[in-house]
This record gives structure tokens, C-alpha cells and sequence, in this order.
């Protein structure tokens, strides 16, 4: 049976996508087969971070609609072995990505691999209903910054009624609290809010802080997940991320900002 | 503002601002989330009986749910007409 993981946050462009492919990409790099959903239908963009967009064939849409089978949509990654993308259809309405529909494919996917992890929308919508359904565990993701705390809060109550396990009334889905953009220097001066103060609000687990980093950027210009960047302190707390997902004690990093010191203000500037 | 509140500089900045905030529309948000599906039912059944003994608005029964620690309180409000 697979563990299947939501990445959630109701609120759009706080690092979803982001997330999603680089903790596929550090559960598979640890040897766990492992197929990240993208469940964006009409906004598929999972594709272009993992930058597989040019092989793109058949869609999540199209399993499910009896057009191809899961083999032919599967995308293997070309840098991990034991990863596999099951891009969005980019053509199709969002209704397509029906309750029965979903539930086949994910149930199919259970049967092979360790982790499903699936990539919602933002929004509190079909498509963002269908991605947390299923879902064992989920990472919220989220900004210091009012309206993502507020809008992970609103998902969070969503998970609790509306997801599959507290319909059936089985143990909740466990969540976890992923903090992106994080600019300590910012938050020393008080311009930001602090990991402390978004724990203290949401009150869920701490999954990880991703430190505001240029790399990211970067990183998804080129199509690579952040965390195959491992000198990059954003790489390095994706993959710290990653290690406390499958239970492994890890000290939170990159938590202050660098102060410079008088020589390297004098002569970097 | 007294002498001492001058060197609380912290709780003026932004950051402190956005976290009152928060905690505010957060705490209401999480009260109206958890309200039972069946309050407004309850409210019109209830209606329904009053009015077999007197004439009431409908604005004239409240129904709140009080959640504590301990125990949920359903306060139940009745304003019957003057006379």
C-alpha cells in the first residue's frame, strides 16, 4: 500500500509545485518508488519543473476517461529512476477529474509504488478537493505572510471534514506545516512574520522552514527540483524535509539570517 | 502609553501587527467552521413550535452554539411580543 501525501495551500504561488517536486524527487533519490501527481487540470505546470514537458503524451485525464492506460501517461524521470510523473491534462475542464476516476487511478498506483504524492491546485475547489481527498498525510505549504496563514488554516479545516479518512471516520490525516520564503533577516527586524509565530497560529507540526532563495528560481528555469541543488541551503532544507517525513530527527537550519561581518561588508558591499 | 510601554518596541512592528491579526480573524473563522449543519434546521423547527402558543418573528429565536473546554453550551434565545 502506498502512502499517499497531499501538497496543499489553498493559496496560489507559495511553492506547491515547488515543493511537490522536490519532495517526490528526495523520497524517490532514498530509494522509495515514488509518482507525483499534478492535479491542476488547465494549469499543468508540475511538468515544466521536473522538466519533462516535451514528453508529455497522454494525461491524468485521459486514464481516467479510458484513453490510455497509466503506463502510457506515467513519465519516468530521467535523473531518478524510482520517479514517475503523472502530468495534468491542460486541455480538459476541471470536472473531468471525477470522485470514481480519481479513486481507480490512485488505487491502481497504490498496487506498485511507496508514495503517491500529489500536487493540488490553489484554491478550495474540485480540483483542490480531488488532490487532498485520499490523502494519509499532508504538507501544508505556506508564506509568513497573512494571507497564506489564513488560507492554510481554511485548508487545514477542509482536511478535517472533507478529506476521505475523516469522512470514514478513521484517524485524521496527519499533517505537517512547511514554511517557504522564509527571509530571517527580515524577520529579525520584525518585517516578517516568525516560524514561531505561524506554528503558534496554525498549530501543526513543523515540517520544515525553506529559506527565500534565488536558487529556487533558478532551479525551476532550468527545470530541476531544488533539491537536487544540495549545496543550496534551500536544497539542503527540501532534503532535512524530506529525512523528517520518513521519521528521522533533524535540528531546523538556515532559522537566522547570515550577519556580515566588517570585512565582508567592506569589500563584497 | 506608559513608561514601561516604550520599551516594548516589539510589539509594534509589522510582523506583531500581522500576528494579532491572524489570531483574531483565525480564532472567528475556526468558531464559524465548527457550527453543526443543523442549527438553522433547529432554529425553523423551533420557530415552528413557538408559534403554536404565540406569534413570533422569525428574527425572534437565536440559536448560538458556545464551545468551552469542557462542554458545548446551545444558548437559545426567545423574545416573546409586549403583550
Amino acid at each position: 500500500m502506498a502512502k499517499i501525501i497531499v501538497v496543499t495551500s489553498g493559496k496560489g504561488g507559495v511553492g506547491k509545485t515547488t515543493t511537490s517536486a522536490s519532495i517526490s524527487t528526495g523520497l524517490a533519490r532514498r530509494g522509495h518508488k515514488t509518482v507525483v501527481i499534478d492535479f491542476d487540470v488547465g494549469l499543468r505546470n508540475l511538468d515544466l519543473i521536473m522538466n519533462c514537458e516535451r514528453r508529455v503524451v497522454y494525461d491524468f485525464v485521459n486514464v481516467i476517461q479510458g484513453e490510455a492506460t497509466l503506463n502510457q501517461a506515467l513519465i519516468r524521470d530521467k535523473r531518478v529512476d524510482t520517479l514517475y510523473i503523472l502530468p495534468a491534462s491542460q486541455t480538459r475542464e476541471k470536472e473531468a477529474l471525477t470522485q470514481e476516476g480519481v479513486e481507480k487511478v490512485i488505487t491502481e498506483l497504490s498496487k506498485t509504488f511507496d508514495y503517491i504524492v500529489c500536487d493540488s491546485p490553489a484554491g478550495i475547489e474540485h480540483g483542490a478537493l480531488m488532490a487532498l481527498y485520499y490523502a494519509d498525510e499532508a504538507i501544508v505549504v505556506t508564506n509568513p505572510e497573512v494571507s497564506s496563514v489564513r488560507d492554510s488554516d481554511r485548508i487545514l479545516g477542509i482536511l478535517q471534514s472533507k478529506s476521505r479518512r475523516s469522512e470514514l471516520g478513521l484517524e485524521p490525516v496527519r499533517e505537517h506545516l512547511l514554511l517557504t520564503r522564509y527571509n530571517p533577516a527580515r524577520v529579525e527586524r520584525g518585517e516578517m512574520l516568525s516560524v514561531a509565530d505561524v506554528e503558534e497560529i496554525l498549530a501543526i507540526p513543523l515540517l520544515g522552514v525553506i529559506p527565500e532563495s534565488q536558487i529556487v528560481l533558478n532551479a525551476s528555469n532550468q527545470g530541476l527540483p531544488v533539491i537536487l541543488e544540495d549545496e543550496s541551503d534551500a536544497g539542503q532544507a527540501y532534503e532535512d524535509a524530506v529525512a523528517r517525513l520518513l521519521g528521522e530527527e533533524r535540528e531546523h537550519r538556515f532559522l537566522t539570517g547570515q550577519k556580515k561581518g566588517f570585512f565582508s561588508r567592506m569589500f563584497k558591499g | 502609553m506608559s513608561f514601561f510601554d516604550y520599551f516594548k518596541s516589539k510589539k509594534n512592528t509589522s510582523a506583531s501587527v500581522a500576528k494579532e491579526r491572524l489570531q483574531i480573524i483565525v480564532a472567528h473563522e475556526r468558531g464559524q467552521r465548527d457550527l453543526p449543519d443543523y442549527l438553522p434546521q433547529l432554529q425553523q423547527e423551533l420557530l415552528a413550535v413557538i408559534r403554536k402558543y404565540v406569534q413570533i418573528d422569525d428574527d425572534m429565536v437565536q440559536v448560538e452554539l458556545d464551545r468551552n473546554k469542557d462542554c458545548s453550551v446551545l444558548e437559545l434565545n426567545v423574545t416573546l411580543p409586549e403583550h
